[in-house]
């Protein structure tokens, strides 16, 4: 059937929320559809991290809703989150553990072998500090970790909250290039930056927030 | 799509990481038992060091001192998670909130209640409590601090990212376990009499039960406010 | 009945109703105190046992009713915040907290001066009292907890999750007095033919007004909640104009 592909994806549909006393998001529609890269921009302060956190399933929308592969997400929040990996503005780290204990943690969490940990590490360009406590790496190697828990996961749907903050020119081609292989896998991502978007491959949408 | 991993195998991974994270500071981690020494060491201290007094009083200093102790150490239970976005990790992992909960608050009572478990024979015999009753004083303190670990927890959810909030959590723990102190005290007191302490030991297992059905429902709610 | 009851927790609806409401339930609550306090002071004969001491009972009893009572109240109201999201039911719940703290510290006094002449001491650790004031700290851990957060959703949201589990302290107290011996009397409000009706009808009338009260000074707080959170509302500055 045809609606069958639009089905797949995340939809977002008349979505309102208030921080405080602010109405932050005023009735917003967005869709997220396999191959498909959406890039949320827009100035400091319109909204950009809440609407990710509402879309992550943190925050409950004072109305509208949020649909994941045509469903509710409320029918079976688990399945949902399950399928969907997040980067807020924090990278989740543990400073005493190092870089593969802290992942060899959430990838038995997400169900992934503990043998493909240093392989994406590597690929992130981590390979010299596996075994150091994340507290002696730098901001940029601290946020290129947080990013490989996130290709780790696989998971359908990457939720990314400004991925490349610190990051050097290096690193975000990294993370571009990863995210040009999960677009191209059939994944979904919705990126919040204030940078462009420029995978190699996958279709980038780009929504103004104002 | 990845096989979901059991959800055994996670509730064990999230106690051994808060474990291992536990040990690597482990000067951290053992306050709780330093302040339950030195709180014993004041009782004889402060009143006269007789025998027959300190024996009196025993049952209810030992349980007070094991309870601030405890409430010290309630604070750290999800502060680090929530200050890292370790909590909000947790809280998208798609397992149960509730059971993910269970493990922490479990971690967290291996760290700072069991200690003070093995510690108080030592601290019972410095105020006079006779042999015969360690037994049953172990017992209760083990009961007990497993109640406040898990009724502490739901405090502690509930203040996530409150300034200063260690005396409010002690604040909103207190009259949640009041009944656990009573009938703490009470076993302890009757053992040290030489009377049988089946009475209110029961009844302590059953609050412990109590709380660990119900504190992991108020724990995942209020953690669900907490990361919004 | 839903659409009364939608209708009733919008908060304009409300705000209206409850202008005209108040006025009611102070002249009532006033009269039934003063009725009650007549016949009790007065009127009623002394107890056979305790004398004329007994009569702290009048205020003793409905305030400790009262203190339950509201938290029931708070704890219902916070359910409903919590699961269907209703802003006016955590309004509700943030109004009467401070009322039934005060009607609980009144029990824990009027029972503690009660108490010295009747059992000979000002408190004693039974089941009934610890619990009552344990009812007493869950009311200020609650106002404590609101006020940590700056936040007002927040503030709203953790707080019923604290009222829901506070809960399982009310009927530790209703029948403390049941599974425990205890130094407390047993109920005789309530049990029918415990109390002659010349003892009983002004408590009654005591319990009535001290619930009218609450109702007045609830409804009360209640404005200046709603007046709080929809100060950005339009509706509200008509009505402010007015």
């Amino acid at each position: 059937m045809q609606d069958s592909g639009r089905q797949t994806g995340l939809e977002a549909r008349s979505v309102h929320a208030w921080r405080g006393d602010r109405h932050v998001i005023r009735g917003l529609s967005l869709r997220v559809t396999p191959g498909h890269c959406l890039h949320l921009a827009g100035p400091n302060g319109v909204g950009k991290t809440t609407l990710i956190r509402i879309l992550a399933g943190l925050i409950r929308p004072e109305d509208g809703s949020v649909l994941w592969r045509g469903e509710a997400v409320g029918h079976d929040p688990d399945a949902f989150h399950a399928d969907t990996a997040f980067l807020g503005h924090d990278n989740a780290l543990k400073a005493d553990l190092s870089p593969l204990e802290n992942l060899a943690f959430w990838s038995a969490l997400a169900g992934r072998p503990a043998a493909a940990v240093a392989a994406t590490l590597g690929a992130f360009g981590l390979q010299a500090c596996l075994g150091l406590p994340v507290r002696v790496l730098s901001a940029g190697q601290k946020r290129r970790v947080a990013l490989a828990r996130v290709a780790l996961s696989g998971a359908s749907l990457w939720l990314l909250d400004e991925p490349f903050t610190n990051l050097d020119t290096g690193g975000i081609r990294l993370v571009e290039a990863q995210l040009a292989q999960h677009l191209a896998a059939g994944g979904m991502a919705v990126v919040a930056a204030h940078q462009p978007v420029t995978p190699d491959q996958g279709e980038v949408r780009r929504m103004e927030l104002s | 799509m990845t096989a979901r991993p059991g959800l055994w195998r996670v509730g064990m991974a999230v106690y051994a990481r808060d474990l291992r994270l536990a040990f690597r500071r482990w000067e951290q981690a053992v306050q709780p038992v330093v302040f339950l020494l030195m709180v014993a060491t004041l009782f004889p201290l402060a009143l006269s060091p007789e025998a027959a007094q300190l024996r009196g009083v025993a049952a209810g200093v030992l349980w007070v001192a094991a309870l601030l102790a405890s409430l010290l150490a309630l604070e750290f239970l999800f502060r680090a998670d929530h200050e890292d976005g370790s909590l909000e990790q947790l809280v998208l992992s798609g397992h149960p909130l509730g059971w993910l909960s269970i493990f922490k608050v479990l971690a967290h009572w291996t760290i700072s209640g069991l200690p003070l478990v093995l510690v108080s024979p030592v601290v019972a015999t410095s105020l006079a409590v006779p042999a015969s009753a360690l037994a049953v004083v172990m017992l209760s303190l083990l009961l007990g601090t497993g109640v406040l670990s898990f009724v502490g927890g739901a405090a502690a959810a509930l203040t996530l990212g409150v300034k200063r909030g260690g005396v409010l959590v002690s604040v909103l723990t207190l009259p949640l376990v009041m009944p656990a102190l009573i009938f703490g005290a009470q076993a302890a007191d009757l053992a040290i009499m030489g009377e049988s302490a089946r009475g209110p030991l029961l009844l302590l297992l059953a609050l412990l039960v109590l709380s660990v059905s119900l504190a992991p429902l108020a724990i995942a709610a209020a953690l669900r406010i907490g990361v919004e | 009945m839903w659409t009364w009851f939608h209708k009733l927790a919008s908060p304009p609806h409300f705000y209206r109703i409850a202008g005209l409401t108040i006025p009611a339930f102070s002249w009532a609550a006033g009269l039934l105190v003063a009725a009650g306090l007549y016949g009790g002071l007065v009127l009623a004969p002394p107890d056979y046992q305790q004398g004329e001491g007994f009569r702290i009972f009048y205020v003793h009893v409905p305030s400790a009713i009262l203190s339950m009572f509201v938290y029931a109240t708070m704890a219902i109201a916070a359910a409903i915040g919590l699961i269907w999201r209703m802003k006016l039911a955590h309004a509700v719940a943030a109004a009467s907290a401070p009322i039934g703290a005060w009607f609980t510290a009144c029990a824990l006094a009027t029972g503690s001066i009660w108490g010295k002449p009747m059992w000979g001491t000002w408190w004693v650790g039974d089941a009934r009292l610890t619990s009552e004031l344990i009812l007493l700290f869950l009311y200020l851990g609650y106002l404590g907890l609101r006020s940590s957060f700056d936040d007002l959703q927040r503030a709203d949201r953790a707080s019923a999750v604290l009222a829901v589990i506070g809960i399982v302290n009310l009927p530790v107290i209703h029948y403390s007095v049941v599974w425990w011996n205890s130094i407390h009397q047993g109920s005789t409000l309530l049990t029918p033919g415990a109390m002659p009706i010349a003892m009983k009808w002004p408590a009654l009338c005591m319990l009535a007004g001290f619930a009218l009260f609450y109702g007045a000074v609830l409804f009360v707080r209640l404005r200046g909640e709603v007046v709080r959170r929809e100060r950005s509302a339009a509706w509200l500055r008509e009505v402010l104009v007015k």
